[in-house]
């Protein structure tokens, strides 16, 4: 390295625009059972993390020197929850102001001290899909994010190399806030197709200018460039399979619809959200390949979810599909292994199917299974320690870790941190009123426009 | 033409089909019954091994070990399974609402800040989707209440059978009053500290006001009896309504949810001299003691919620019901919910985990609500000559997997149906499936 270069970097770290990596640890959690979800149940067994990933699993390991040994006797082991929709840890959720903002991206708005961060981490959840919001039928990307609570640097939270994924929105969302309150096309299921075909077509005729270009370039390096659109760029990115489509949608109508879009621009890989009609299509979705990450027993809070059922995730999964519970919801998010667990209560699916709803199958639809949602050696060392089987409804997190590193420890757990603040100075009582966090942002934004 | 050769034959096939259509219409069903060789979890007398429940005239007949059978009773073989009372939820809005978007189909939260009159019970939809979707889990009561202003009306209590209010009705009502809310509303708020303390002090001025009003029209009411001649004041039903809670005859629900409000409320009660019940007290526990001197019941929940400021520790809502009741206050826990008040069973269950206990839990959906309601005379437990509000499951009612086999409310026998279950039914293995 020349002078020069030690000089740049050290002014870098200096100002703070060099960051370290994100801490990654060795453990080794002993005697729990172990609950892989991939490869059965292990009774009275060890996992071993060194340097953030699971090393090795068995009986009777020894700790390597100086790592530390957590007892799990008589607690249950399972892979970190992973929540393939959600809306912590990010201080923007929606850009209602076109139907279609595929530029805008959620990972630029990541907010590392929003404390549902904490209380994910103290329900077991490591991994959530910070996902924009459903104002838009063509929303924001979304960014695959890691529970290191405790950091004030934004890029910590980033599961790096995470496939892309962008958010899209069928249905009553799109329609209410365009249509109705702007009085522009979607204001039907016809228009939200529309909007989509519109999109996409754009997006293919800008790739060919660019593919266009980029040939002529190597004949002519005095070539003109097309004008660079990031909007249409993202939406190309979609098309070649780069961003794959996460669409917040409920009706079966409206999944059949965006299916055969998808056909029609050769799309191949989609995951519908919320989906409660997925039941009704639960074959076509099959079919497709497509996936699903639903609800357990949410309906009835707008029209479109009024003919549901709590038995969708056994129908899909009974129907090939693969399917995933979802929190999109700060209080859900703590409580994934129970929403999970009624999964059994409607629909009987067995320990290993209902964990797989919130782990590996999750881990599919966000690209990364290759690396979290099940306990298995050569895997990311995420972690969720439990004092009852995680699908009774008396089970309590007691530790959560992420790369090898405990984030939440209920023992270590500060009472109440009130005490350092004065509570008559706060920000006062919290008013919970958004259910339905996908369309946060967009009635402030309806009220001050209309 | 083949069709008509094959036409007798379809009728004959249609005709075939309809027995078995028929059975898919579910009704309730009113008899004798014994329930037999269960595992019975009285909450009041203890659990009986071995035991029979006899069903007869809406009533628990009989309860016991070696109980003798009516004649002609329905025997129901219950090896294994285990008998509790009908889950009450102590605070809903089931039957008031449909689906939550459509404010047309909202029927809990009136036009008015002053209308105690408003009465739920008339509201209560019988024919709501999410009433069989309910009582399939175990919840055979709630309370079912009005929201919005000061005084937004009158709650019911009532069964989860039956095609008219009344006949649902369970036989409690009590005044809805929201506690004025101290502190601003979030950051959308933009009041200055003076201004919100103003506003404070007006809210409870003007409650006290209308309370005085009341009192007034109540010693005009009691001269007007005393004379023997009708009472000289103009039609006012809101009066009216708060006549028998002014009197210290009927109690009053007080909405309170922050620590210093409930302290102020708890003051307000001991002065007016008020039969109150507090609900939601989602901050309860940083009062409790103060609660439990005051000998005030309150109704928790949801328990499955967040914390109510950020600086909360995580599991503040859990936790609530377990040190209320540690401290000594009398609680029923609620969900608060509509569509998913079926959520009523881990909601205790959630309590339960988080430090109030099985046992606790377990009376804080049961007998507790009963008795806080003054309805422990029929509902609550399974004792001989109680109305038979009860469920046969699997296993411990509270754990996500059990399966609820059986519910019996006012004695009828109510079918496992929803349309949650239908459709199930019907796509599980769809026909068609890919294909035409």
């Amino acid at each position: 390295m020349k002078p020069i270069h030690i000089l740049i970097f050290l002014l870098f770290a200096g100002t703070g625009l060099v960051w370290g990596q994100p801490a990654k640890g060795s453990l080794l959690i002993k005697n729990g059972t172990v609950l892989t979800v991939t490869k059965g149940t292990l009774a009275n067994s060890d996992v071993l993390i060194v340097d953030g990933i699971i090393k090795k699993i068995g009986k009777n390991i020894s700790a390597p020197k100086g790592v530390e040994v957590i007892d799990a006797t008589g607690q249950y082991v399972m892979p970190g929850i992973i929540d393939a929709h959600s809306h912590i840890g990010i201080d923007a959720v929606n850009e209602a102001t076109n139907p279609v903002t595929a530029d805008v991206w959620v990972g630029d708005a990541l907010d590392p001290m929003d404390v549902s961060i904490y209380r994910a981490l103290a329900g077991g959840t490591t991994t959530s899909h910070a996902m924009h919001g459903s104002a838009n039928v063509i929303g924001g990307q979304c960014e695959t994010i890691k529970h290191r609570y405790g950091t004030t640097n934004p890029n910590d939270l980033r599961m790096e190399g995470a496939p892309r994924t962008i958010k899209f929105a069928l249905g009553e969302n799109p329609m209410r806030v365009h249509g109705e309150g702007n009085d522009i096309i979607p204001r039907t299921r016809m228009g939200v197709e529309e909007v989509i075909r519109r999109a996409f077509s754009e997006a293919q005729a800008y790739q060919a200018k660019w593919d266009a270009y980029n040939k002529e370039m190597k004949t002519n390096p005095r070539a003109l460039s097309p004008a660079y659109n990031r909007r249409l760029e993202t939406l190309a990115d979609v098309l070649s399979g780069k961003v794959m489509i996460h669409c917040h949608s409920y009706r079966a109508d409206e999944i059949l619809m965006l299916m055969n879009v998808c056909k029609d621009f050769g799309i191949k890989k989609i995951c519908f959200q919320h989906v409660n009609e997925g039941f009704k299509v639960a074959p076509e979705l099959a079919n497709f390949g497509a996936y699903a990450s639903v609800f357990a027993d949410w309906w009835a809070y707008k029209f479109e979810v009024y003919y549901s059922t709590a038995y969708n995730a056994a129908i899909l999964t009974r129907n090939g599909v693969v399917t995933s519970i979802n929190s999109d919801s700060p209080d859900l998010i703590r409580h994934l292994y129970h929403e999970a667990a009624k999964t059994q209560h409607y629909g009987g699916l067995t320990d290993d199917e209902a964990l797989a709803l919130i782990t590996i199958n999750p881990a599919k639809q966000l690209g990364v299974d290759d690396r979290i949602g099940s306990l298995e050696e050569g895997k990311e060392g995420d972690v969720a320690i439990f004092s009852h089987h995680p699908l009774s409804v008396y089970a309590v997190p007691v530790k959560t870790i992420i790369d090898g590193v405990v984030y939440f420890d209920i023992d270590k757990d500060p009472a109440d941190i009130r005490v350092q603040i004065d509570p008559e100075n706060l920000p006062t009582y919290q008013v919970q009123t958004e259910e339905d966090r996908c369309m946060q942002g967009v009635f402030e934004y309806l009220f001050e426009n209309r | 033409m083949k069709i008509l050769k094959i036409f007798p034959l379809l009728l004959a096939l249609c005709a075939l089909a309809l027995p078995s259509r028929a059975q898919l219409m579910y009704k309730p069903e009113k008899g004798t019954f014994a329930l037999m060789h269960a595992t019975i979890h009285t909450i009041t007398q203890g659990t009986i091994e071995d035991g029979t429940v006899v069903i007869q005239d809406g009533k628990i007949q009989a309860v016991g070990k070696a109980v003798n059978i009516p004649a002609g009773a329905e025997s129901i073989d219950c090896s294994g399974k285990e008998i509790y009372p009908g889950l009450i939820d102590a605070g809903t809005h089931l039957g008031l609402g449909e689906v939550e978007s459509v404010s047309l189909t909202q029927d809990y939260n009136e036009i008015g800040d002053l209308v105690p009159e408003m009465q739920a019970l008339t509201a209560v939809n019988p024919n709501s989707v999410a009433i069989p979707v309910t009582r399939v889990n175990g919840v055979t009561t709630v309370l079912t209440m009005p929201a919005g202003g000061r005084f937004p009306g009158t709650a019911a209590l009532i069964d989860l059978n039956g095609y008219t209010p009344n006949q649902m009705f369970a036989g409690y009502k009590v005044v809805v009053l929201n506690w004025p809310r101290s502190g601003g509303f979030g950051r959308f708020d933009r009041r200055s500290p003076e201004d919100i303390k103003k506003a404070e002090e007006k809210a409870l001025k003007d409650l006290n006001e209308y309370w005085d009003l009341a009192k007034e029209f109540a010693m005009l009411d009691a001269a007007a009896h005393k004379s023997g001649k009708p009472r000289n004041t103009d039609y006012n039903p809101a009066m009216e309504a708060l006549l028998p809670v002014v009197n210290g005859q009927a109690p009053l629900l007080i909405e309170v949810e922050k620590d210093k409000d409930i302290l102020s409320a708890l003051r307000w009660i001991k002065e007016k001299k008020v039969n109150a019940i507090l609900g939601g007290v989602s901050e309860g526990w940083r009062v409790a003691d103060s609660i439990a001197a005051a000998g005030v019941p309150a109704l928790v929940g949801p328990v499955i919620d967040l914390p109510s400021r950020p600086s909360d520790r995580y599991d503040a809502a859990y936790a609530n019901a377990g040190k209320l009741n540690k401290a000594g206050v009398k609680i029923a826990i609620r969900t608060m919910q509509t569509e998913n008040v079926r959520n009523l069973p881990y909601h205790a269950g959630f309590a339960a985990a988080y430090g109030l206990g099985k046992e606790e839990a377990l009376k804080a959906v049961t007998i507790n609500p009963a008795e806080i309601f003054g309805v422990a005379d029929h509902l609550g437990s399974i004792e001989k000559g109680k109305q038979a509000n009860l469920i046969v499951t699997d296993g411990d009612p509270f754990e996500t997997k059990t399966n609820i086999e059986k519910v019996f409310i006012q004695g009828w026998d109510i079918p496992l149906d929803s349309r949650h279950i239908q459709l199930y039914h019907e796509f599980l293995d769809r026909q068609p499936g890919l294909k035409k």
